[in-house]
């Protein structure tokens, strides 16, 4: 307990959190290579702070720090780190417990597996209650869920994390955490994977609880998140705060280039036709195979119809837990063009996933019918199917779980690669540049290999039979801004240099209007509105797509974009 | 198709229930019609073998003394009448008559049934064993508990009977705390059960280890510590649940692996039971003994993996909601 006596006389009332010079390190290494190196900061009661940074910058573990579980064989030091005037460094294991959970809550990333799987979703939040002795009659647990904004709270307090939503999972996670009151509530990563108007709803609570008068820690590496919330922002790269001040300075007028970079990172119909991040890839040394490479695959020897794929009434029904029919894809049309990129956006559980494994032949339609480079697709038996498979390729949101882990990159891309097809080795090397992996990456095994790189290894698997069309499903929703911002350009790159015509679906809008020539918005399983990028996000005709649209976080103290953009034109 | 929500999910449940049961029922079948071949079709006349084990003596009996043998046992009458009285026969809980003792196997069986205790005990004191060293020390990688974890290799790969014969000589002969020669007794049951729990427990030791392990870097779970809870609450309320998963798994198996280790291990310690009156039906030539404690072996076996099935979506309501 600090006595009062260090308080200066006449000042405010001290700050909730104080922390200063913090340094966490893990194992054995020193403090060159500490995972947090000299983090300071204060926070009041009702105020917000952002930390925003890669993942790796050392955001969580400072966020962790403060409850005493900065993860395994973790090192703290700090001149000061404290809580509510107590000190917190050297607290033993009972007196941390007593804060967690009781004076500072905590809402994990991962909102979808922050649950145990086993636990209705009510049990779990009256253990928390009662790990600290208070009482938990279901009542009250339901009203903690009703109070997050969780539908039929009764009901939904019997259930299994798996029979919510994303969304609600995430708001019982907050109910958790705020269930003892606690004076600080941090909040990591709390909209990651979820849908844009979820998002919106889980950041109006968040605002919410502030407004009662709790001081709030929010981590993102979503810088539109943050700047709707934060007082304060930190911006943290390699364990080191590269930023700090007030959120319409940093976000306004941003002195690092580093968090300029970050800015300039977010894609929107801003950016459309630019390049997002500043670094330009590797794939310079390559230009001239990647120009042969481009006419081979672009250049058939019969020229195929402009139309590749085509989607004829698609209807998938399924028969949900409660026994009854539903269709995940009820009615879709659509045609891709040579050269085209087809976004297609809704919310999860609008049939955009069910859709992507009706086009990859994957599962059978109800109704309806794909065609491929105009010969039919789905209506073939698999066998029929295998010859044109070639011909179409997905690249998924989660790459890691795709590849096999005991093979290494090089064998994962020769096993893509057509065994008719001359020079394999060649065309493995080729690929890396292409997508801009280095080759000294060949040995490697997936799980080696940073999240922007496996994507990069799984759109060059992808490629690697020159396919005619390729799915995207929800590429980069897993992945980091300025990660994100690499494999977009990627991406984009491909569609110049290859031809390559796109499925792209995410259930982010800005990355779709970055990208796509015209998209689709899928509600229900039908599609709501359609149209070119911009007559679609600019001038939404229908109800959902202008609600989608609305609920959009946006980067609140944007300066001049151009500004910004000057610094990456190279 | 139009039945209330709550009201088809019960009837999906109790359809998956006896669909196991007929799964199980038909896993035991094909188990008799099987020792029913190698029963008939087995060279060497049944007959003769049963005056020969009757007598005592390796003679050729006559004609005569044949037919009476085979008219009493129905051995005379077609293959397919045969398997019919066999299989009505193991419907009513008959099991057929013993070539040695002329009594009903089934009694015969049934008077093993509580020396054979012995497995069931082994199981239960396997899981305690493992469970009191996994549960503190898995996830952490300190010498303690590395040295649990190596304690839990050795046990395994150790053979149960080199393990009860240490018991004896450290427990019976020098410490003088147990008998050396066990009886029927429940005290009797100590050290058996223990040198067939241990390499058991080694086994299932390992199994959770791993998932107990895995689960415990799992979000949730540091989510409930941030809320609070320590770290013996974690291990035993939240994880141990799903560590125990593939343990139970295991059990299943283990019980058919304890039915063959408790016939050497009652050799051992000198104890009646099951696995003894195997040995000495087989070395006997007793045809419908060792069917019927074959059948009886792998009616229990079935039957336990029965249970493991109905305890997975206990366990992980998961599997009952879907």
């Amino acid at each position: 307990m600090t006595p009062s006596a260090n308080r200066a006389p006449g000042s405010a009332a001290p700050p909730l959190v104080a922390v200063e010079n913090l340094v966490v390190s893990f194992g054995r290494g020193g403090p060159e290579g500490a995972a947090v190196r000299g983090v300071s900061f204060t926070l009041a009661e009702g105020r917000c702070l952002a930390i925003v940074g890669k993942s790796g910058s050392g955001k969580s573990v400072t966020a962790r720090s403060l409850v005493g579980l900065p993860g395994r064989h973790a090192v703290v030091r700090a001149d000061r780190l404290a809580f509510a005037g107590r000190d917190l460094t050297g607290l033993g294991d009972r007196a941390w417990r007593g804060i967690r959970g009781r004076e500072i809550g905590f809402v994990l990333q991962d909102a979808l597996v922050s649950l145990d799987p086993l636990r209705p979703v009510g049990a779990q939040i009256a253990a928390a209650l009662r790990l600290h002795g208070a009482p938990a009659p279901p009542s009250h647990v339901a009203d903690l869920l009703r109070q997050v904004g969780v539908p039929e709270p009764e009901l939904k307090a019997r259930q299994l994390p798996q029979q919510l939503s994303g969304g609600q999972r995430q708001r019982a996670l907050i109910a958790a955490a705020l269930a003892l009151d606690p004076r600080l509530l941090i909040a990591d990563e709390p909209t990651t994977a979820l849908d844009v108007t979820v998002q919106a709803q889980v950041l109006a609570l968040l605002e919410e609880t502030r407004a009662r008068g709790k001081a709030l820690i929010l981590i993102s590496h979503d810088l539109a998140v943050v700047s709707r919330m934060a007082d304060e922002v930190l911006v943290m790269r390699c364990g080191e705060v590269v930023e700090r001040g007030a959120a319409a300075q940093v976000f306004g007028d941003p002195q690092a280039a580093y968090t300029r970079s970050l800015i300039a990172a977010i894609p929107s119909a801003r950016s459309r036709g630019s390049r997002l991040a500043p670094a330009s890839s590797p794939r310079h040394g390559h230009a001239a195979p990647v120009g042969t490479a481009a006419a081979r695959s672009g250049v058939p020897p019969a020229p195929p119809p402009a139309t590749l794929l085509r989607a004829d009434g698609l209807v998938k029904r399924f028969t949900g837990p409660d026994g009854r029919p539903s269709a995940a894809v009820d009615g879709v049309s659509f045609a891709l063009c040579r050269g085209e990129t087809l976004g297609i956006v809704g919310e999860s559980g609008s049939g955009k996933s069910t859709l992507a494994r009706l086009v990859m032949a994957l599962e059978a339609p109800d109704e309806g019918s794909v065609t491929l480079l105009g010969e039919p697709w789905s209506a073939r038996p698999e066998v029929a199917r295998r010859a044109l498979r070639r011909a179409i390729a997905i690249v998924y949101q989660d790459p890691l779980s795709s590849f096999d882990p005991r093979w290494s990159v090089a064998r994962i891309l020769e096993d893509a690669i057509p065994p008719d097809e001359p020079g394999r080795r060649g065309r493995v090397s080729e690929l890396f540049g292409l997508v801009g992996l280095p080759e000294a990456l060949a040995g490697r095994r997936p799980l080696q290999l940073s999240g922007g790189q496996r994507q990069r290894l799984a759109i060059a698997r992808a490629i690697a039979p020159r396919p005619a069309v390729i799915v995207c499903d929800a590429p980069v929703s897993a992945l980091d801004v300025s990660i994100q911002a690499q494999v977009l350009d990627l991406l984009g790159d491909l569609k110049r240099l290859l031809g390559l015509s796109t499925l792209f679906i995410s259930h982010d809008l800005g990355v779709v209007h970055h990208l796509a020539d015209r998209v689709l918005v899928m509600s229900r399983g039908r599609v709501v509105e359609s149209g070119t990028a911009d007559e679609v996000f600019l001038r939404p005709r229908a109800d959902y797509t202008r609600r989608l649209v609305a609920a959009v976080p946006r980067l609140a103290h944007r300066a001049d974009p151009a500004l910004h953009r000057k610094g990456n034109a190279a | 198709m139009s039945a209330a929500p709550s009201r088809s999910r019960v009837t999906g449940w109790h359809r998956r229930i006896a669909r196991l049961v007929l799964g199980a029922a038909a896993v035991f079948w094909a188990v008799a019609t099987f020792t029913f071949c190698v029963q008939t079709l087995l060279p060497g006349d049944r007959a003769e073998l049963i005056l020969n084990v009757k007598a005592g003596t390796f003679t050729q009996p006559t004609a005569a003394e044949l037919a009476q043998i085979n008219a009493r046992y129905g051995f005379d009458a077609p293959l397919a009448v045969q398997y019919g009285r066999f299989l009505g026969g193991l419907v009513r809980g008959d099991l057929g008559t013993s070539y040695q003792t002329q009594g009903p196997v089934r009694a015969i069986i049934a008077e093993q049934a509580a020396p054979t205790l012995l497995t069931l005990s082994a199981l239960a004191l396997a899981w305690a064993i493992a469970l009191l060293l996994t549960v503190p020390s898995a996830g952490r990688d300190g010498s303690l508990a590395r040295l649990v974890s190596g304690f839990q290799v050795a046990a395994a790969v150790a053979p149960p009977y080199w393990i009860g014969t240490i018991l004896l000589v450290v427990l019976g002969v020098k410490l003088r705390l147990l008998r050396v020669e066990s009886g029927t007794g429940p005290a009797g049951l100590v050290m058996p059960a223990f040198a067939l729990a241990i390499p058991l427990s080694g086994f299932i030791g390992q199994v959770i280890r791993e998932e107990f392990a895995r689960v415990l870097d799992q979000p949730f779970v540091t989510s409930a510590r941030m809320r609070g809870m320590s770290d013996l609450a974690v291990r035993v309320r939240l994880v141990l649940r799903h560590a125990v998963l593939p343990g139970v798994t295991l059990s299943g198996w283990a019980l058919g692996a304890l039915f063959s280790g408790a016939a050497i291990i009652e050799t051992v310690f000198a104890r009646p039971g099951i696995g003894g009156l195997l040995v000495m039906a087989t070395s006997a030539r007793d045809v419908p003994l060792v069917t019927g404690i074959i059948l009886a072996a792998a009616g229990l076996y079935i039957l336990a993996n029965l249970l493991v099935d109905l305890a997975y979506p206990i366990i992980d309501p998961r599997l009952r909601a879907r």
